[in-house]
């Protein structure tokens, strides 16, 4: 080819041209319409499909939620408010029954004067987690820490706490702020001891009783460290020990400090708890104490001593084969039967018990899917290292089977926290069922059925999906390798 | 631990028991199981002290009086007069009638919803999401709850059907009524109808017996066919087509004793106040169904999705470059593959739903737990038996379940070398 005479040619472009813009039906809101949308008959029909379901929920829920009423004094004054506004055959939401009563869906019967406490209990159980739910994000963790403590603060003012206890809250969480903060060490301590601070705060009574609960692990630890030496022996003596402080001292011990220092609470007993406090109590509890049984339980299933094996085998698969409920009438039930003439504990004790180890039989489970699915070089690296049996789990096995078994161990622990609303089949308050039934059984509030459904579900929505939301961010956080 | 054949054996020591890694198995398993006796022998010397107390004896006696109480629902033949035996069978049959329905409609909703929320609509599986985050998220008490109020709250009374221009009209092709206290839903009558064999005070049509004969052969000649296109395959390399021979193999006789017997729906009629002609079906059942296939289907959408995930796309490439045509590449290449994930999640939710049936507590259902654990334990006050035997009988139901689900598992398991 050869190059034309420039004076031949009528025309030649000096300048490069600007890039056309894409055709408008290849770009944009226009495509993305066309390729997520209408990209073929059946996907129109399906968009179709789809339109007509959000527009049945639209215009079911629109009107009644659009005609909500937040300000009556009953489920009478809410329809004729509603009937004034939007005419005689409207219908609305009467969200007044959620002003109104919130707190009891909250906080059951717990004395209202109390409140405070309660909210210092979940306030301070984000102190004693973030360490741990949060190690090496600094981060995430002052972001948790820092709500956690505004609003305990903010929420308990509201709600009616004195300056004097407003005071001690401060000084004691900025103390414990201070503490993740600065040391990383004795924070573990804190949040270790933070389950017998929980129960305190929770019941009231003096502080001594849980604490001589607690220094019976301590007493047991301490003995444990002095006889390491003797290996098998140390455990039991150990474990001897503390059952000996328990049974036979701390009670007296406590009493007899209780007489000089009370420190008391004033104190709240089992029935006064309902709502979300109770349905939280249970499920933390369950879950604190169901993740170290189901290791125990997953070991004790793959462990190569045959009458060990066989026991965990029968508890898991009978606990695994009953529904909750059974267990739950056990408790209330047959309990009474199991232990020595005369005695009688706590219901929600006794509950606590229950799902805990419900929970623990499915936690073994999924913690022994972790352990199955590691690879047996794993297991031969740790023998090989010379590590005995309780190390090699420790530093080798467990931290990367747990790891696998993350999100197991979340539905679990999910799925515990939706089944402490069926407490209600024995007699505890609930928040979901005995609270609203307790609520519309009041004149004011007969015949509102939908309105707490909503509030209870939302909550309880709001509380499980951040808990599959922090399983996710916990496996991309961990996710060291196989990408 | 291993004998190391140079080593010597040292003569026993009884220090080796702690600390010789052979014998001390041992130690550590006589020490628990000791233990373990012992807490066990404790328990049952406190409930003997106990029963003893209130002047109780454990027996069974008491499951062959007269129950005394009704059940709504009932499978077979049963009323206040027959024994509390008979009143825990009826209330097992509910409770297995309430979790097979609800698995099948359960998988039915989790594979569909599972499969959309793959789909590259972007409207439709939003929506799907939405829809498994919610049911998963929120309390199963609560959808039983919810749906209860739906049914007594909003649908019309049986009366509003009535008249020229009724207030509510059914549904379905006019074969459906919800009401505020049962669903009437058709019936299935015979004109023809064969005689029925009766077995004490149940009967079993012939019809039934036609239905199943027709069907097993029908799967026989299936299993048949196919071995033999297979075999034609094998020699020649031609597949014969099959498929419309085994459809009418499936679609003919059926069809043929329906004719036969005159088999045909039967529509809820408003006579009177109430609902006639068809099946009333007890709302409280009809709650605990749709709450379980919702709230379940939810899961198994899951699981039918991680399934579908786990099966790489190059599997499909592959058997797409060795010429299999799509419905053959799913079937021989994907779907095994993605069976072998999704079928034990599947057993556990299976599961799941046999005891989440338990629920039927929170709207009166008679269920296993509402007869053998509700009334019959109300009415005779043996807390202990009924707890036991309850117990005992969701723990045999829950075996039978995964042990037969497990024999599916291990026919589509990876074979491994």
């Amino acid at each position: 080819m050869s190059n034309p005479d420039p004076r031949s040619v009528a025309f030649v472009r000096k300048t490069m041209l600007p890039p056309e813009p894409p055709p408008a039906r290849a770009s944009g809101a226009v495509l993305w319409l066309r390729e997520n949308l209408f990209s073929g008959p059946l996907n129109i029909l399906l968009t179709l499909i789809g339109l007509g379901i959000l527009w049945l929920i639209f215009s079911t829920l629109w009107p009644w939620l659009s005609n909500s009423v937040w300000n009556a004094e009953s489920m009478a004054d809410c329809r004729k408010i509603i009937a004034a506004a939007h005419g005689p055959d409207a219908s609305g939401a009467c969200f007044a029954i959620i002003k109104h009563r919130w707190n009891q869906f909250v906080f059951g019967f717990y004395p209202s004067d109390l409140y405070w406490r309660p909210v210092l209990a979940f306030g301070t159980l984000f102190l004693a987690l973030a360490p741990v739910l949060f190690a090496d994000s600094p981060k995430a963790r002052r972001i948790v820490t820092g709500l956690a403590v505004a609003l305990t603060f903010v929420i308990s003012a509201v709600l009616g706490a004195t300056v004097v206890e407003l005071g001690g809250m401060a000084i004691l969480m900025l103390a414990w702020v201070y503490l993740i903060e600065t040391r990383t060490g004795p924070v573990v301590l804190a949040s270790l001891i933070y389950p017998f601070f929980a129960v305190w705060l929770l019941w009231g009574g003096t502080i001594w009783e849980p604490a001589m609960a607690l220094a019976g692990f301590v007493l047991g630890f301490v003995v444990w460290r002095a006889l390491s030496a003797y290996g098998m022996f140390a455990f039991a003596a150990a474990v001897v020990v503390a059952a000996f402080w328990w049974l036979a001292l701390s009670d007296i011990v406590s009493r007899g400090i209780a007489t000089v220092l009370p420190m008391r609470l004033a104190p709240v007993s089992s029935d006064q708890f309902g709502g979300f406090v109770l349905s939280i109590t249970i499920g933390v509890s369950g879950i604190a104490l169901s993740l170290p049984l189901g290791v125990i339980l997953a070991l004790a299933r793959r462990s190569d001593l045959p009458i060990i094996k066989i026991m965990a085998v029968i508890f898991i698969e009978f606990i695994r084969g009953v529904p909750l409920i059974t267990l739950l009438f056990v408790a209330s039930l047959l309990l009474n039967y199991f232990l020595p003439p005369g005695t009688n504990f706590d219901i929600i004790l006794r509950v606590i018990i229950m799902v805990t180890l419900f929970a623990s039989a499915y936690m073994a489970e999924v913690i022994r899917g972790g352990l199955a699915a590691l690879p047996k070089g794993q297991y031969e690296a740790a023998d090989a290292l010379g590590l005995d049996y309780w190390k090699a789990q420790r530093l080798i096995i467990l931290p990367q089977a747990l790891k696998i078994s993350i999100p197991g161990i979340v539905s679990t622990f999910i799925g515990m926290f939706k089944d402490t609303t069926l407490v209600v089949f024995v007699g505890l308050f609930d928040p979901l069922k005995a609270m609203s039934d307790t609520i519309r059984a009041s004149f004011e509030w007969k015949g509102a059925y939908w309105e707490p459904y909503i509030f209870v579900g939302s909550i309880f929505f709001i509380l499980c999906f951040g808990m599959s939301r922090y399983s996710m961010y916990l496996e991309r956080r961990l996710k060291r390798d196989h990408r | 631990m291993v004998d190391y054949p140079g080593a010597a054996n040292p003569p026993f020591r009884l220090s080796m028991l702690i600390y010789d890694r052979r014998y001390r198995s041992l130690t550590i398993q006589a020490v628990v199981f000791i233990l373990v006796m012992l807490f066990a022998s404790w328990l049952i010397d406190n409930t003997l002290k106990n029963l003893a107390i209130m002047g109780k004896t454990l027996s069974f006696d008491f499951l062959f009086r007269r129950a005394g109480y009704d059940i709504p629902q009932q499978l077979i033949p049963y009323n206040s007069d027959d024994t509390h035996l008979r009143a825990t069978t009826v209330g097992l049959l509910n409770t297995l009638q309430v979790a097979i329905l609800g698995c099948i409609s359960a998988t039915i909703v989790g594979v569909i919803v599972g499969v959309l929320r793959l789909s590259s609509n972007w409207l439709i599986a939003r929506l799907m999401t939405v829809y498994v985050e919610i049911f998963r998220n929120i309390p199963l008490l609560l959808w039983i709850l919810v749906i209860l109020a739906i049914f007594t709250e909003v649908m019309p009374a049986p009366n509003a059907y009535r008249g020229e221009n009724p207030a509510a009209s059914m549904i379905m092709f006019d074969m459906i009524a919800p009401t505020n206290r049962y669903t009437a839903v058709p019936s299935i009558g015979m004109s023809n109808p064969p005689g029925v064999i009766a077995i004490g005070r149940e009967g079993i049509s012939w019809a039934f017996i036609a239905y199943v004969t027709v069907l097993l052969l029908a799967y026989l000649g299936h299993r048949f066919l196919k071995e033999r296109a297979q075999r034609i395959q094998d020699e020649t390399g031609n597949r014969p087509t099959t498929w419309w021979i085994i459809l009418a193999m499936y679609v003919l006789p059926v069809l043929f004793l329906t004719w036969y017997f005159g088999l045909h729906l039967i529509p809820p009629v408003l006579r009177g106040f109430n609902f006639a002609e068809g099946t009333n079906l007890d709302n409280a059942f009809v709650v605990l169904w749709l709450a379980l296939t919702l709230y379940t289907g939810a899961f198994i959408a899951e699981i039918v999705r991680a399934g579908i995930l786990a099966v790489s796309k190059g599997q499909s490439e592959a058997a797409f470059a060795l010429g299999l045509r799509p419905r053959r590449t799913m079937r021989l290449v994907v779907l095994p593959q993605a069976l072998r994930v999704i079928i034990p999640p599947l057993i556990s939710q299976y599961l799941n739903l046999t005891k989440n049936s338990s629920l039927a507590i929170a709207v009166g259902f008679m269920d296993l737990r509402g007869t053998l654990g509700g009334t019959t334990l109300n009415q005779t006050g043996r807390e202990m038996e009924c707890m036991v035997l309850m117990m005992g009988i969701y723990l045999v139901l829950c075996l039978v379940i995964s042990a037969g689900m497990n024999v599916f598992n291990n026919s589509v398991r990876l074979k491994e070398r």
